[in-house]
């Protein structure tokens, strides 16, 4: 015991003592995001289903204009611990993306008009990107390219929060003594404090099917758990399969301790 | 302590196959009847524990590299790939990097005990040689790995560690030119890191193999770091210690597990799930937590080279340990001087990882002092240690009585009256 706490003291000092805002708020500085509940927390947290359907309808009507989602795949719509879209939904989901088509059976990518050949979307595909490379992205979005967001929750120190945070840190006064440079947004989440992006929801821009009402707290809230999703699709089953190992290991544990017990019982040590 | 062969062959195939190849012979004295001490605490049984990390690096890496695409316009997407489409690519890609920093926290306990123990003093030298011969490659084969996915942190952790070869005076460009395989870490460098981290595991497992056999010669050292007197000091390691491993093993991977199924990107840095990009630098380039405190005596010291010197100097030291202590008493439980620089030692470690965390110009929380300093004297207390603390100590400090034997000391009454 004593041996443990001389370890623990010294770590738990590091732990406990979080880093203090000194006096005068530094300014370009982003501050920490809102703690909010997540389903996907903890153990045993796992994915509301409603929550990323309506979030994929934020992403698909509002984000997916200047965001691509490049390693999502139609296919994962209709996964296990997703959205929970049947196999025809996820294939008509699909169909509703034009992607550019592979050469066709003269070798040609254009048509007659010089337009790029397309085709309807199948399971197999992933979300098309608005932009046809990084320096298009770039060019439409006053030189910031807009990032992919199929990792964008775990590419961000506290991603969920932090997203949520974001979305719904837009519109705040801003403070005095602050800069804010030429066509960007004051959002204090954010590093810097200026992003480019200009407030993406506002209320009531998705129609959810489900009557719930689109508020942008709600919007950013949905989009949240399908980006979470979209970064993470296997937490579900992480979740189920990691409640297994330790249930096992916890016998084997016990199991073990028994036999060491038993097998060092007459022996003195 | 080896001692002579207790094996006899139980039937006629064992017996034809022992005096042709005594492979089973070999088996029985070191893994079965092999004499440990008996008082061997839980702080021992982190050799077993690192053996099973070990096996679960090589098994689940084997798998990885056979999804895995070193090159640098596929490595990241390849990953990717392992973790969405193939069958249970997240589970051995969860294990794999977390398994790494289970290794490290092995080894580390394992390394602190042998200092605590005094199990580097002779006559096990070469043993405790081997160990950091060991650590020495796992810190190659973390580095190797850690560049692997080619996210930023791999990428920009790349540039900053093969850049210490740049302080190599003279040659020093020439020698990171030939590293890189290039003018920058590219896509030569992806390759050949790949290959070597493949390659390094096998070259551990040689060497882990060298370092059970310098044990099996000299045997164990034991918490009260006396010589085994006789068979009434030691029990056969099995049943004895293959049950008492076996437990503080399942311990181990129920935190391994929590790790992989509960938080997996808990010691990951959040800018390794952005492809690398060599036009943007992160904000705050960090090394995995495991080379934090190296990383913080490195950034001690104003000059580069120094600073490179400073931080391979820290690891080098380890091996003169067995020459630098002048103790006639192995376990710091006997030495009072020791004992309490052994513990300041431990919290030196772990407030230079919190140094090496920080960015530079950091200040200690929020009272003003600059981390820069407090690395410099964790750096200096470091050093101190073993270059200043571990000779003298010995000369000066006077050591508890020792026990007469284990035997004694753990209380067996059966040989109490011998």
């Amino acid at each position: 015991m004593k041996l443990a706490l001389r370890i623990a003291a010294p770590l738990a000092a590091l732990l406990v003592a979080t880093p203090a805002f000194a006096a005068g708020e530094d300014l370009t500085k982003a501050i920490p995001p809102k703690e909010e509940h997540w389903s996907f927390q903890g153990p045993f947290g796992m994915y509301d289903k409603a929550e990323l359907q309506r979030g994929f309808q934020v992403y698909k009507e509002v984000c997916s204009a200047c965001h691509s989602l490049n390693r999502v795949k139609f296919y994962t719509l209709a996964d296990e611990g997703g959205p929970g879209f049947t196999p025809a939904e996820a294939k008509a989901i699909a169909a509703g993306y034009q992607i550019e088509a592979e050469p066709n059976d003269k070798g040609e990518l254009f048509d007659a008009n010089g337009e790029r050949l397309k085709r309807p979307g199948i399971l197999a595909d992933h979300f098309p990107a608005p932009f046809p490379n990084e320096q298009a992205a770039r060019a439409a979005n006053g030189g910031a390219a807009p990032p992919d967001l199929s990792l964008i929750a775990k590419a961000r120190e506290d991603g969920p929060n932090y997203i949520h945070s974001l979305l719904t840190g837009f519109g705040q006064p801003v403070p005095a003594g602050y800069k804010l440079p030429e066509g960007k947004y004051y959002n204090p989440y954010f590093p810097g404090r200026a992003i480019s992006m200009p407030p993406p929801l506002t209320e009531g821009a998705v129609t959810y099917a489900d009557g719930t009402k689109a508020t942008v707290d709600q919007m950013s809230t949905d989009v949240t758990n399908f980006l979470m999703w979209a970064a993470e699709p296997k937490l579900e089953e992480r979740h189920r399969l990691g409640f297994g190992v330790m249930a096992f290991l916890l016998v084997l544990a016990g199991l073990c301790y028994l036999s060491y017990r038993r097998v060092w019982k007459d022996t003195a040590h | 302590m080896s001692g002579p062969s207790t094996y006899v062959p139980a039937n006629g195939f064992t017996r034809w196959l022992d005096s042709r190849l005594p492979i089973l012979r070999l088996m029985n004295d070191t893994m079965t009847s092999f004499p440990t001490p008996r008082n061997l605490n839980f702080w021992y049984t982190f050799g077993g524990i690192l053996t099973f990390c070990l096996a679960v690096q090589i098994v689940t890496g084997i798998v990885l590299a056979m999804h895995y695409v070193p090159n640098d316009k596929m490595a990241f997407d390849s990953v990717e790939n392992i973790m969405r489409d193939v069958n249970y690519g997240w589970l051995l890609r969860y294990v794999h990097a977390n398994g790494a920093s289970m290794f490290f926290l092995a080894v580390y306990i394992h390394m602190f005990r042998g200092l605590y123990y005094g199990s580097y003093k002779a006559p096990r030298e070469v043993l405790w040689i081997l160990g950091v011969v060991i650590y020495l490659l796992m810190m190659a084969t973390g580095f190797l790995g850690y560049v692997l996915p080619w996210g930023q942190m791999s990428f920009w952790g790349a540039t900053v560690i093969t850049n210490f070869f740049s302080a190599i005076p003279v040659v020093g460009e020439s020698v990171t030119h030939w590293l890189w395989g290039g003018f920058a870490v590219g896509d030569p460098t992806l390759n050949r890191f790949f290959s070597l981290h493949y390659l390094l595991p096998f070259v551990i497992a040689g060497v882990v193999g060298l370092h059970i056999w310098a044990l099996h010669v000299p045997g164990n050292n034991n918490p009260l770091g006396i010589d085994v007197k006789g068979p009434q000091d030691t029990v056969p390691f099995h049943p004895f210690y293959t049950a008492k491993d076996a437990f503080y093993l399942v311990l181990f991977a129920i935190l391994f597990a929590g790790l992989v199924f509960y938080s997996p990107n808990f010691v990951g840095e959040v800018d390794n799930y952005t492809p690398a990009n060599p036009l943007v630098t992160p904000e705050h380039i960090v090394p995995e937590w495991y080379y934090l405190p190296f990383y913080a005596m490195l950034r001690s010291v104003p000059d580069k080279l120094l600073g490179v010197l400073t931080m391979f100097g820290a690891i080098a030291i380890l091996f003169f340990a067995p020459w630098l202590d002048t103790s006639k008493v192995r376990s710091a439980r006997f030495r009072p001087l020791l004992k309490p620089a052994f513990w300041l030692l431990v919290a030196d470690c772990l407030i230079l990882g919190y140094v090496g965390k920080n960015k530079p110009d950091a200040m200690l929380l929020s009272t003003g002092i600059p981390l820069l300093w407090i690395g410099r004297i964790g750096t200096l207390y470091y050093y101190g240690y073993f270059l200043v603390l571990l000779p003298i100590l010995g000369l000066i400090e006077t050591p508890k009585p020792l026990p007469e034997s284990i035997a004694k000391a753990v209380g067996d009454k059966s040989h109490a009256a011998e």
